[in-house]
C-alpha cells in the first residue's frame, strides 16, 4: 500500500510492538506528532516536560521489561536534549530507540532554523545511528534499528528522519519483527576449564553484573551459585538480580560495596566475572584486583575481555547459554571454612547505628521496605542516596532497582520511574529515591506524573548539600566545601502543592513512618522530603584507584 | 612514541556507505591512537569498502581497539596484518626544486630508485615512485640537500599474499528462542 513516511513511522512502530512512546512534539516531527493523533488508540505518547525525562523515561521503560524503549523528539535543541538520556542507556547496555525529526532534506547542512547534526553528535554514545534520506529507506532503517538495540549487547540506536521523509509517499507491506538474535554459540572446550576451574576452587566468588540481566541467565546464575556454594557479590547494575537475604549473597561490591565482599575478592582463589566489566568503580585498582585469583571471565562482548583487568581465561557468549552448558560440568558443593571466614568478615563489616532522634538514611530505606515489600519497584537518582538505597534496600525482583550507573546522571530518576511506572502499570508499585541535589535538576518532570496521575512516591534525601562530592571534599580536600553547599531555600510541600501533588516535609522516623503510609493510599503522585544530617556519609568507602587496604569504615 | 609501541598495519573490511570513516577514525581518537596513514577504496564487492590504517600502539590496546572497531554495526572484518607475509605499497609524487644545473644528477637519482619523472618544469620537477614505505623514506632521504617544494603520499595499502585467508569473523548470531528456550529465566521477576 502506498503511506507517506508518518504513516509508515506509526506501521513500523505497531509492527514491533511498541504500544508506549515518550516525547515531545517540534516543528519537524509535525507530520508524526500527526500521524500518532490519528493513532492514539494504538500508541500511547507520554508527553514530558524536557525531552531528557522523555529519553529517561524510555530507559527506565526498558529496565523494568527488558523490552525497547522508544523515545521522540524534534530537530535541534529537541536532538540535543535527548544526548543525556542516549548517554546513559549506552553506559548500561539499555536497548533504546530514539527518534528525531530533522529538517527537510534540501535544507540539512545549511543551519536551518532548529537544525543539529545529530547523527554526528550520537556517534559515540550510540551502539549504531541513522539520518533516514529517502522515504524508501524509513521502514527498513527503523526495523534495523529495533533489532540492533536487541541483539548481542544491547543499547540505544539512534534515527534521524528529516522532514521531507516524514511527508513524501512510497509502497510499503508489512513485516514480521524480527526475533530477537543473540550469540548462541560459544567454546565449549574454555566453558569445561571453566567448570574445572571452579570445581577445584577452595575460596571462589561470583562477580556479576547487569549483563547477567540482560542475558535472561538470572536463574541459571542462581542454580550455579546454590550448586557449587559459591558465594557471590555483585556491582551496582547487578543489584537485584539474586534475591535480598540470600545466605550466599555477600552484598555489593566496589567504592561502596561492602568490606566483605571486597575483602572476598581480594582472598579468593578463583573469581567467576559474569556480565561486568571490571569498571573503574568496582575494579578500583586494576593491578590489585583479585590478585589471588585465578579470573574466569564470561560476557558476550569480546572488547570487554582483558580490558581493564587480565583475565585467566575468557569464555565470550551469552550468558544463559554458557552457563546452562556448564551446570551440568559443576559438583555440588560447600566451602564451609571459606564461608566461615566470610562470615567472620560480616560480623566485623560496618553497620549503621540507628538513632531514633534524627533520619538516618538506613532508617529511612529500611522503613520504606518494610511497608511497600521486596516487590516494590525503586529507582534511584545519582548520589550518596543511590549508595544507600544499593546497600540498604531489600528488593526481590531482578528488574526491581533501576538505576543510573555507568554515566551516573543526576536527574535521571524521576523521568526512570515514570517510564517504569508507565511500563509496569498503576498496580505495580514504585518509589523513587533521590537527593535535593539530583531532584532539582530534573524534577520538572513532576508535571508529568501529575498529568498521567502516576502514584510515584518520590522520597527526597535533603541534607541540603550535595552530598557525595561534599564527601569527598571531606575526606580529601580539607574540608573546603567548594560549591557543594548552595544554600537553597526550596520549600518542597509548597513546591508539589504547586505542581499539583501531595507533599510531605519529614525530622524523624515517626512523620516518615506516617507519611510513607498515606502516600501508599495516595492514588497520585505524592512527595516526602526527609530533612537528612549533612555530614551523613556513605560507607564503607575506598577512594579512587585504592583496594581493600585503604577502606574506610568511619 | 614509548619502546612497547610498535608500527602495525590494520585492515578493515566495512560498509561502504556515508560516515562510515568518521566512525572508524572517531573510535582510534576516543582510543588516543594517531592514525600515520590511512587509505580507503571499494572493493570488488560494491557494498565493501577496504580501510587500510597505520598506527603505532602496543599490542594489548591495540587489540582493545580492534574488538571495539569489530563491534560497530558497519565493520564486517578486522584484522592486523602481518608484516612477513603482506605486501604493502604506497605511492609518492615529490615536487623538487631544479635548474639547468642540477636536473641531470636528481634524473640519476630517479633511475637508482626508478622513479618516474612525470613533470619538467623550467624551475621545478615532479618524480613519481611507487613502493614500499621504506624505500619511499630512503628515496626521499636522498633529497635532503634539495628543495623539496611539495610532497605527496597516498598512505599504505596493503594486501596478504596468496589465496583468500581466515580473519577474525563476528560470531553468527542465531535467534534465542528457537535454539533453547529457558523457560522461567526471563528475568521479569
Amino acid at each position: 500500500m502506498l503511506l507517506n513516511g508518518s504513516q509508515i513511522f506509526v506501521e513500523v512502530l505497531c509492527e514491533q510492538g511498541v504500544d508506549t512512546i515518550f516525547g515531545y512534539p517540534g516543528g519537524s516531527v509535525l507530520n508524526l506528532y500527526d500521524e500518532l493523533y490519528k493513532n492514539s488508540d494504538r500508541i500511547t505518547h507520554v508527553l514530558t516536560a524536557h525531552e531528557q525525562g522523555a529519553a529517561h523515561a524510555a530507559d527506565g521503560y526498558a529496565r523494568a521489561t527488558g523490552r525497547t524503549g522508544v523515545v521522540l523528539a524534534t530537530s535541534g535543541p529537541g536532538a540535543t536534549n535527548l544526548v543525556t538520556g542516549i548517554a546513559t542507556a549506552y553506559m548500561d547496555s539499555v536497548p533504546m530507540v530514539a527518534f528525531t525529526g530533522n529538517v527537510a532534506t534540501d535544507l540539512l547542512g545549511r543551519d536551518s532554523f532548529q537544525e543539529a547534526y545529530i547523527e554526528g553528535i550520537t556517534m559515540p554514545i550510540t551502539k549504531h545511528n541513522f539520518t533516514v534520506r529517502r522515504v524508501e529507506d524509513l521502514a527498513d532503517t527503523m526495523r534495523a534499528a529495533f533489532r540492533i538495540a536487541q541483539s548481542g549487547r544491547k543499547g540505544p540506536v539512534l534515527v534521524d528522519i528529516p522532514k521531507d521523509v516524514t511527508a513524501n509517499k512510497c509502497e510499503f507491506t508489512h513485516r514480521q519483527p524480527e526475533p530477537i538474535r543473540t550469540v548462541t554459540t560459544f567454546n565449549e572446550q574454555e566453558v569445561a576449564w571453566a567448570a574445572e576451574i571452579i570445581n577445584g576452587a577452595e575460596k571462589p566468588l561470583i562477580y556479576f553484573g547487569g549483563g547477567v540481566r540482560s542475558a535472561a541467565s538470572c536463574q541459571p546464575l542462581r542454580d550455579l551459585i546454590h550448586k557449587a556454594g559459591i558465594p557471590a557479590t555483585y556491582t551496582l547494575m547487578g543489584a537485584g538480580v539474586i534475591p535480598y537475604g540470600d545466605p550466599l549473597s555477600l552484598g555489593m561490591l566496589g567504592m561502596h560495596g561492602c568490606y566483605t565482599a571486597n575483602r572476598a575478592v581480594s582472598e579468593a582463589d578463583v573469581v567467576v566475572a559474569i556480565g561486568t566489566r571490571f569498571s573503574d568503580r568496582v575494579a578500583l585498582k586494576p593491578s590489585t584486583f583479585a590478585k589471588k585469583a585465578t579470573i574466569i571471565q564470561i560476557d558476550i562482548d569480546p572488547s570487554e575481555v582483558n580490558k581493564n583487568v587480565e583475565v585467566d581465561l575468557s569464555v565470550v557468549g551469552d550468558a544463559a547459554y554458557i552457563l546452562q552448558a556448564m551446570l551440568p560440568m559443576i559438583e555440588p558443593k560447600e566451602h564451609p571454612e571459606w564461608m566461615a571466614q566470610i562470615h567472620d568478615w560480616q560480623a566485623h563489616d560496618y553497620h549503621p547505628v540507628s538513632d531514633a532522634s534524627r533520619l538516618m538514611p538506613h532508617q529511612v530505606i529500611g522503613e520504606i521496605c518494610s511497608q511497600c515489600g521486596p516487590e516494590a519497584v525503586y529507582v534511584t537518582d545519582v548520589g550518596q542516596h543511590q549508595m544507600w538505597a544499593a546497600q540498604y534496600l531489600r528488593h526481590a525482583k531482578s528488574r526491581g532497582f533501576i538505576t543510573s550507573g555507568g554515566l551516573g546522571t543526576m536527574g535521571f530518576g524521576y523521568g526512570a520511574a515514570i517510564g517504569a511506572q508507565m511500563a509496569l502499570g498503576r498496580d505495580q508499585r514504585v518509589v523513587m529515591l533521590t537527593g535535593d541535589g539530583s531532584f532539582h535538576m530534573n524534577l520538572n518532570e513532576a508535571c508529568t506524573a501529575v498529568s498521567y496521575n502516576l502514584p510515584i512516591i518520590t522520597v527526597i534525601f535533603n541534607n541540603q548539600v550535595l552530598g557525595m562530592v561534599r564527601q569527598w571534599q571531606t575526606a580529601f580536600y580539607g574540608k573546603r566545601y567548594s560549591q557543594t553547599d548552595p544554600h537553597r531555600k526550596t520549600n518542597f510541600v509548597k513546591l508539589a502543592e504547586g505542581f499539583g501533588l501531595k507533599g510531605y516535609h519529614c525530622e524523624n522516623l515517626a512523620q516518615f513512618q506516617a507519611a510513607f503510609a498515606e502516600a501508599l493510599k495516595n492514588d497520585g503522585p505524592t512527595w516526602i522530603e526527609c530533612m537528612i544530617a549533612k555530614d551523613e556519609k556513605v560507607l564503607p568507602m575506598i577512594p579512587g584507584g585504592g583496594d581493600i587496604n585503604d577502606i574506610m569504615m568511619e | 612514541m614509548g619502546t612497547s609501541e610498535q608500527r602495525k598495519v590494520v585492515s578493515l573490511l566495512v560498509d561502504n556507505q556515508a560516515g562510515v570513516l568518521t566512525r572508524i577514525s572517531s573510535l582510534f581518537t576516543r582510543r588516543g591512537f594517531n592514525i600515520d596513514s590511512l587509505t580507503v577504496s571499494a572493493t570488488n564487492d560494491p557494498a565493501i569498502s577496504r580501510i587500510t590504517v597505520t598506527v603505532y600502539g602496543d599490542r594489548r590496546r591495540l587489540d582493545q581497539l580492534m574488538l571495539q572497531t569489530e563491534r560497530l554495526e558497519v565493520t564486517h572484518q578486522v584484522f592486523v596484518l602481518d608484516d612477513r607475509n603482506t605486501l604493502q605499497r604506497e605511492l609518492l609524487l615529490l615536487k623538487v626544486a631544479a635548474n639547468v644545473s642540477n636536473r641531470a644528477e636528481l634524473q640519476e637519482i630517479a633511475n637508482i630508485y626508478k622513479a618516474k619523472i612525470i613533470d619538467l618544469s623550467p624551475d621545478s620537477m615532479i618524480f613519481e615512485l611507487t613502493g614500499k614505505p621504506e624505500k619511499i623514506d630512503a628515496f626521499l632521504r636522498m633529497f635532503e640537500g634539495y628543495t623539496i617544494l611539495e610532497q605527496c603520499r597516498t598512505g599504505v595499502t596493503a594486501l596478504e599474499r596468496g589465496g583468500m585467508h581466515q580473519h577474525m569473523q563476528k560470531p553468527p548470531q542465531e535467534i534465542r528462542a528457537a535454539q533453547l528456550p529457558l523457560p522461567g529465566t526471563r528475568c521479569t521477576k
